[in-house]
């Protein structure tokens, strides 16, 4: 599925938007570190929760449990929400 | 007592590492330190807690780092920072264990190369407060020991609120020049410990020092070293800046002494950061700040200045030439001020309005290499070839 990724993180896709597969929110997520090591712990910590301050919406609806099932033609935004001066 | 006198470091440049809330820079000397030259930013926007070079093999730099956005990373350059590569796997906590709420590392605080005899083994210290250790050079990280989730060191570590304003901080992670087994650590709050068994135990190093009146010194939780060294030259020598003044502690008593008392009233004897010279177990440096009232934490009647002991702490010297005389309201945080090893010593300190001070004969007389960089969270330097 497309997957559009917030500027904090071009480092490690090299742009906006990249494709990655999965039938989970996690599982896509899983699939992103694998192409880009490192992506996912930016995002989800150690006890498998979001980080504050990144937010994920599917098709415009924001989704909280990474369990959250998803379809092929989904999009994915992933969004750094505020976070300071 | 075996001597651990070092000779002076060679004439060669020295390089500053400057690690700030918006990305880091690298300062190289001229041989006689009198130009510099920046090289940065690196991480241009990413919150860098401490960046280290490994002396063993004078090249890996370690750069703790964040985003406002991100989680915490681990960056490594093994070419003196020209290339930059992620840890595989940052320190982060153990899963949580049933029925507990699990910790996750908000930042990677402090860092420090373990012992000569352990080629690439790393030490890290985070926030919350966790210790962690790489056996790699830094590419992946593990919880070391068992005080990241030993309940009484849970509850010496306090909750988020009970630590400093960005989180409680594990800093000062000390390795014994003599025994690669023999660490101490410390936790703000939560205060000195030290193992000499490699981790297996710790033990905490509290006698002697103040906490808030009305508390109980007992109590480790109510302890808040600022930060903590170990003299090259004497390993049984530690100095300390603690909330509650400055110490020393020479072993193998257990006692700290405080030795900010015959500081002058007029400063007092708070502030952050802790110095020692290279070969003079006898030298340390600190600065001192506001910590009257509503703790201004900042230059004391915004005179900023440096104080020197070259007796252990029986007098000090105050040291402010060529700093500002007045209307100065920066401060120094605790990882920002350090030494060389060069002969006379250089002293270079990192403000939190962004300015980075040195001074090329311990202390006499300074001045400022670099102006308008972000808040600087830690400074250390070292001699290359």
């Amino acid at each position: 599925m497309k997957v559009l990724i917030p500027s904090a993180l071009y480092s490690y896709t090299g742009g906006a938007s990249v494709e990655a597969s999965g039938d989970t929110l996690a599982a896509v997520l899983a699939d992103l570190d694998r192409l880009y090591p490192g992506i996912r712990f930016r995002m989800i910590d150690e006890q498998e929760r979001m980080r504050p301050h990144i937010r994920f919406f599917v098709n415009g609806e924001q989704i909280r449990d990474l369990s959250q099932p998803l379809r092929p033609s989904d999009e994915l935004i992933i969004v750094q929400a505020l976070s300071g001066g | 007592m075996a001597s651990y006198k070092r000779k002076p470091a060679p004439a060669a440049h020295t390089l500053v590492m400057v690690a700030t809330r918006k990305g880091a820079w690298l300062f190289h000397s001229d041989a006689a330190r009198k130009t510099w030259r920046a090289d940065g930013p690196h991480f241009l926007g990413q919150i860098i807690n401490h960046l280290v070079l490994d002396p063993r093999d004078g090249k890996t730099l370690l750069a703790a780092a964040k985003t406002g956005h991100l989680g915490p990373t681990i960056f490594r350059s093994t070419n003196l920072g020209r290339t930059w590569k992620e840890a595989a796997r940052p320190p982060a906590f153990s899963p949580a264990r049933n029925g507990e709420a699990g910790r996750a590392v908000d930042h990677t605080f402090w860092l420090t190369p373990a012992h000569a005899s352990e080629p690439n083994v790393w030490y890290a210290g985070t926030s919350p407060q966790g210790l962690f250790r790489s056996e790699d050079g830094g590419v992946t990280w593990a919880p070391f020991s068992s005080i990241n989730d030993d309940a009484q060191y849970r509850e010496w570590m306090g909750s988020v609120q009970d630590g400093t304003p960005d989180g409680p901080k594990m800093h000062s992670i000390i390795v014994d020049p003599r025994d690669p087994a023999h660490l101490y650590f410390a936790m703000s709050g939560g205060g000195v410990h030290e193992t000499l068994d490699g981790g297996k135990t710790f033990t905490p190093l509290l006698k002697g020092l103040e906490v808030v009146e009305g508390f109980d010194p007992a109590t480790a939780t109510f302890h808040d070293p600022h930060c903590v060294r170990l003299c090259p030259s004497n390993p049984n020598r530690l100095y300390q800046q603690n909330h509650c003044g400055i110490y020393r502690l020479d072993r193998p008593s257990d006692e700290w002494v405080r030795i900010g008392k015959k500081m002058p009233k007029r400063v007092g004897d708070i502030g952050f950061p802790m110095v020692v010279h290279p070969r003079d177990a006898d030298t340390a440096w600190v600065f001192p700040m506001d910590g009257t009232m509503v703790w201004p934490r900042t230059s004391p009647d915004g005179k900023p200045a440096i104080y020197a002991t070259r007796n252990g702490g029986k007098t000090w010297l105050r040291l402010d030439a060529g700093l500002p005389e007045s209307q100065a309201w920066w401060t120094v945080k605790r990882q920002a001020m350090t030494a060389d090893a060069r002969d006379p010593v250089g002293l270079y300190f990192g403000t939190t309005s962004g300015e980075l001070w040195v001074s090329r004969n311990e202390g006499e007389k300074w001045a400022c290499i670099a102006q308008h960089l972000p808040e600087i969270y830690a400074v250390e330097a070292t001699e290359l070839a």
